[in-house]
């Protein structure tokens, strides 16, 4: 808790300061820039807390603030509704919008996700202007300007900005600092490796969304009271989206202060520019917000702040999250263990799954099972459709035909999470690590699932880290780890979500013998925590003496099943996957 | 309105719709060139066809006078010429700026520089826009003739009073707009030149291999990207007016067209842009003006949501 209150200590003195300074300057032209400074400012963390820290980047946050500063102006002209109510209602339609947004769109990643939403506010822009709502004007109440946020002294336009600024802030703050934070950055650093870790990454995309639009829909529709006039380009509008992602890029990315930085610098300077050059120069702001981010680009990618830390600490790894500390390495191993009850029942059953890739048949009418507590090895040649199994298996990709239940329960329709959640963990041939994560923090991760508390979650981490020998590699970034590293804290991310049974994705392949041996060893100590575990691999040899069971693979099928000696024997395997190598080598 | 009065409607939006769509495929075509070998998408590519309709204005303005073709094709000739012009705005930009986060020193930055490309172009369309408001003014223009109000009338097609009034300048423009990308799929499919920008598109780092100067291809495939969608807004330029923020909306209608067709497919392109043309005036019938283009994003919205490799494409596309 103790980063968060110091965040927010700073969070109040800033607001201190901010009040004075109002409070000094008398020019009320300035006065309205200090107003509409705090009001980007919110945009930028709105935009940041969702696409900074999750990765996704949104060109869309124009519909959530245009749908914010058009209720609050419509409510007033057509009900006559005050606005301290109807900011909060355009707080919840923001975030509603948000949701309804994110519930669809989520189905994309990358380039098609930024596409998809800037889509959003581009036909809401047409759609409010066939309404007629080309200029929505906020009638002046003379009467009760208080209720109505109309002020004569504008510091207390001021002080509202800042409120919901400082507010902003602190929401930042807290969820970052938190199993949010961390869930996100994950997603951000590696979507899968996230969702096979237990992560419920559409679940937390989705809170993410819904929180910055809320803050979107708040800041239009203060921006509405402001301004006194709505128009579609200006709430809508491409530059309102474009804003929001400016400012937080420029400031820095995925931080707390960043998007703030982002709006005190380049509003002030386009708002002076405008005041100056604007009679010559109609779209001078538009054209310093584009060279600000070009240049932010070329410069220094991840905004000023990320800049001058790596100025500051120079060759420093660029770390994020925090959440974990390496106090509890006297963690005991046996929380991670497994009851022994039903060893040697099926855990697992594949019954006649089918998956093709085009005209690919890469599993083919596969059926097995797994036995509880065993130690199976899946082998085949390349292209036999091993990690295709595996993917089929921890829900990445959903069969085209065929059963898998895991302890009586069906896993046709269950997300990855889901899986994990239950009781299957796996690891990469290729490892995904969270590389700007300590390696804490990655296993922290995969702790999540089964915990609820922090405390909790470090305590599984540093159980799982000190079985598998990474206790002084804990500090160091996920990127920075070397091949037997990288898979001994896969495997530890995989035992924090107390799974009981695991999917191991050739863990030794390109370790040297010593390291090799040393994760045999490991192997085996996850083994006698009663932890079942799947183990594809090359290399027969290591696993002849390791596995309890073989099943061979060739071409998606099923080709042989069976103890390693009758295997090593078994004339059709030696024929379509050991062939004469392997004879040689005996 | 009776049953023949609708279906007169319903041609003449369609053969509206089929012109129109032919320069927006030719946009679109534009567009996915970029994709289809950079893996880049181009959030500025609108203010390209914006560069394109000024240069064809401009020009117009200029020599319009003098024009030894003649006033009536003179418009076209420089929307054909705006192609080239564009393309060489289009390669120095690249060099300058594009270059620093696409091909081997994108694949350094994070999601392999995706989120930069989108970024810096966003920057891009933005200074153009804007600088294009201070250069060329807020005002609409455009670069209308006689054609442009004049034409053909076809039929009557059903009965005695049935028939399509058939747009001049836009029959013209969209015939350009065809010959345009035939020519351009040939070179791509024929000449050295193409198969080594489809080299570099299929796999980069082999193509180095292969002695192919992959910096170049990318260089080359953001200008023809872009001067082929210059041409496009150069032929758009003569059928109505137009100011320097008409890239916003013209970036969802080519993205639209490109992911209809699957991105990445020339084919598919052209074809997503005509059905869009298509879609887009035939949703006039029934739908307020106003409406049109949130039509179009709504497509837009549905087929990437649930069809993001579009319909038209081959099989090679990736996002």
């Amino acid at each position: 808790m103790s980063s968060v209150r110091k965040d927010f200590l700073h969070i109040g003195l800033f607001g201190l300061v901010y009040m004075i300074l109002a409070l000094l300057v008398g020019n009320s032209y300035y006065l309205l820039i200090m107003t509409i400074v705090p009001v980007w400012a919110v945009m930028g963390l709105s935009w940041n807390l969702f696409s900074g820290y999750s990765g996704l980047v949104s060109f869309g946050h124009a519909a959530f603030f245009g749908l914010g500063a058009y209720l609050v102006a419509l409510c007033m002209v057509v009900w006559d509704l005050n606005p301290w109510l109807t900011i909060m209602l355009a707080t919840a339609v923001g975030g509603l919008s948000a949701l309804l947004v994110g519930i669809p769109t989520f189905r994309l990643r990358g380039h098609y996700f930024a596409l998809a939403m800037l889509a959003y506010p581009l036909a809401l822009l047409y759609i409010f202007e066939w309404l007629g709502y080309q200029e929505v004007a906020l009638p002046m109440k003379r009467e009760m300007p208080v209720l109505y946020m109309q002020f004569e002294n504008p510091v207390a336009y001021i002080a509202l900005a800042l409120a919901l600024l400082l507010a902003a802030l602190g929401i930042t703050s807290i969820l970052s600092h938190s199993r949010f934070g961390m869930s996100l950055l994950a997603i951000k650093l590696d979507e899968d490796a996230a969702e096979a870790a237990g992560i419920n990454t559409l679940y937390w995309k989705l809170i993410a969304i819904t929180i910055s639009g809320a803050l979107a829909g708040a800041a239009g529709g203060f921006y509405a009271v402001v301004l006194l006039v709505v128009t579609p380009l200006a709430v809508f509008g491409m530059l309102v989206s474009a804003q929001a992602l400016i400012f937080a890029m420029f400031g820095g990315v995925g931080t707390l202060w960043g998007p703030v930085l982002g709006a005190f610098i380049l509003v002030p300077l386009s708002e002076l520019l405008y005041a100056r050059y604007a009679a010559d120069f109609p779209g001078i702001q538009g054209v310093i917000y584009g060279v600000a981010i070009i240049a932010v680009i070329l410069f220094a990618p991840e905004g000023i702040l990320w800049k001058v830390r790596s100025i500051l600490k120079p060759g420093q790894f660029r770390m994020l999250g925090s959440t974990a500390s390496i106090t509890d390495l006297e963690a005991d191993e046996s929380l991670l263990a497994v009851s022994q009850s039903g060893a040697g029942e099926k855990i697992l059953e594949v019954a006649g799954v089918s998956k093709a890739f085009g005209g690919l048949q890469a599993t083919d009418q596969l059926s097995f099972a797994v036995k509880s507590g065993e130690l199976l090895g899946i082998i085949g040649p390349n292209g036999a459709g091993k990690t295709t199994l595996f993917n089929l298996l921890n829900g990445f990709i959903k069969p085209d035909k065929g059963e898998i239940t895991f302890q009586g329960q069906s896993l046709m329709k269950k997300r990855p999470n889901k899986i994990c959640a239950m009781g299957i963990a796996r690891t990469f041939q290729v490892a995904k690590p969270f590389t700007h994560l300590s390696v804490l923090d990655n296993v922290v991760i995969g702790a999540y699932v089964h915990t609820r508390s922090k405390e909790e979650a470090s305590r599984h981490a540093s159980a799982a880290i000190k079985l598998v020998g990474l206790e002084n590699q804990c500090d160091l970034p996920g990127a920075n780890l070397t091949n037997k590293e990288l898979r001994l804290m896969e495997l530890a991310r995989a035992l924090a979500s107390l799974p009981k049974l695991i999917l191991v994705d050739e863990i030794l392949a390109g370790l040297d013998p010593d390291a090799m041996q040393e994760m045999l060893l490991v192997l085996e100590k996850v083994r006698k925590l009663g932890i079942t575990i799947v183990i594809i691999e090359h290399s027969m040899q290591a696993m002849v003496k390791l596995v309890d069971r073989f099943i061979v693979l060739d071409h998606g099928a099923l080709l042989a099943e069976g103890r390693p000696e009758e295997i090593v024997k078994n004339p059709q395997v030696i024929e379509a996957y050991l062939g004469k190598k392997w004879l040689e080598n005996d | 309105m009776d049953a023949l009065q609708y279906l007169e409607n319903f041609l003449q939006s369609l053969v509206a719709g089929l012109l129109m769509g032919a320069m927006y495929g030719l946009m679109c075509v534009g567009l996915t060139i970029i994709f289809g070998v950079m893996r880049v998408i181009n959030f500025a590519q609108g203010e390209f066809m914006m560069l394109g309709m000024y240069f064809a204005y401009f020009c117009f303005a200029w020599f319009g006078t003098y024009a030894f073709f003649g006033g009536l094709w003179f418009p076209f000739f420089l929307a054909l010429l705006a192609g080239p012009a564009v393309f060489l705005v289009g390669v120095l930009l690249h060099r300058l700026l594009i270059n620093a986060v696409t091909g081997r020193r994108g694949n350094k930055l994070e999601a392999q520089g995706h989120y930069a490309q989108l970024v810096l172009t966003l920057g891009v369309a933005l200074v153009l826009q804007n600088g294009g408001l201070f250069l060329f003014g807020s005002s609409p223009v455009s670069v209308a003739n006689e054609l442009s109000y004049s034409a053909w009338e076809w039929g009557p097609v059903v009965g005695d009073r049935v028939s399509v009034f058939v747009n001049q300048a836009q029959t013209i423009s969209a015939l350009l707009a065809l010959v345009v990308v035939i020519g351009f799929a040939m070179l791509m499919n024929k000449s050295r030149l193409g198969k080594s920008l489809r080299a570099s598109a299929d796999n980069p780092d082999a193509a180095i291999y292969m002695g192919i100067n992959v910096d170049r291809a990318h260089r080359l495939a953001f200008g023809f990207g872009v001067g082929i969608t210059a041409i496009g807004g150069g032929l758009l330029a003569s059928n109505a007016p137009f100011q320097p923020y008409i890239g916003t909306e013209y970036v969802i209608i080519m993205y639209a067209g490109v992911v209809l067709g699957g991105l990445g497919s020339i084919r598919g392109a052209f074809l997503g842009g005509l059905s869009i043309g298509v879609l887009q005036q035939v949703s006039a019938i029934i739908l307020p003006n106003q409406l049109q283009n949130t039509v179009i994003f709504i497509c837009f919205l549905i087929i990437i949501l649930f069809r993001p490799q579009g319909f038209f494409g081959n099989k090679d596309r990736t996002a």
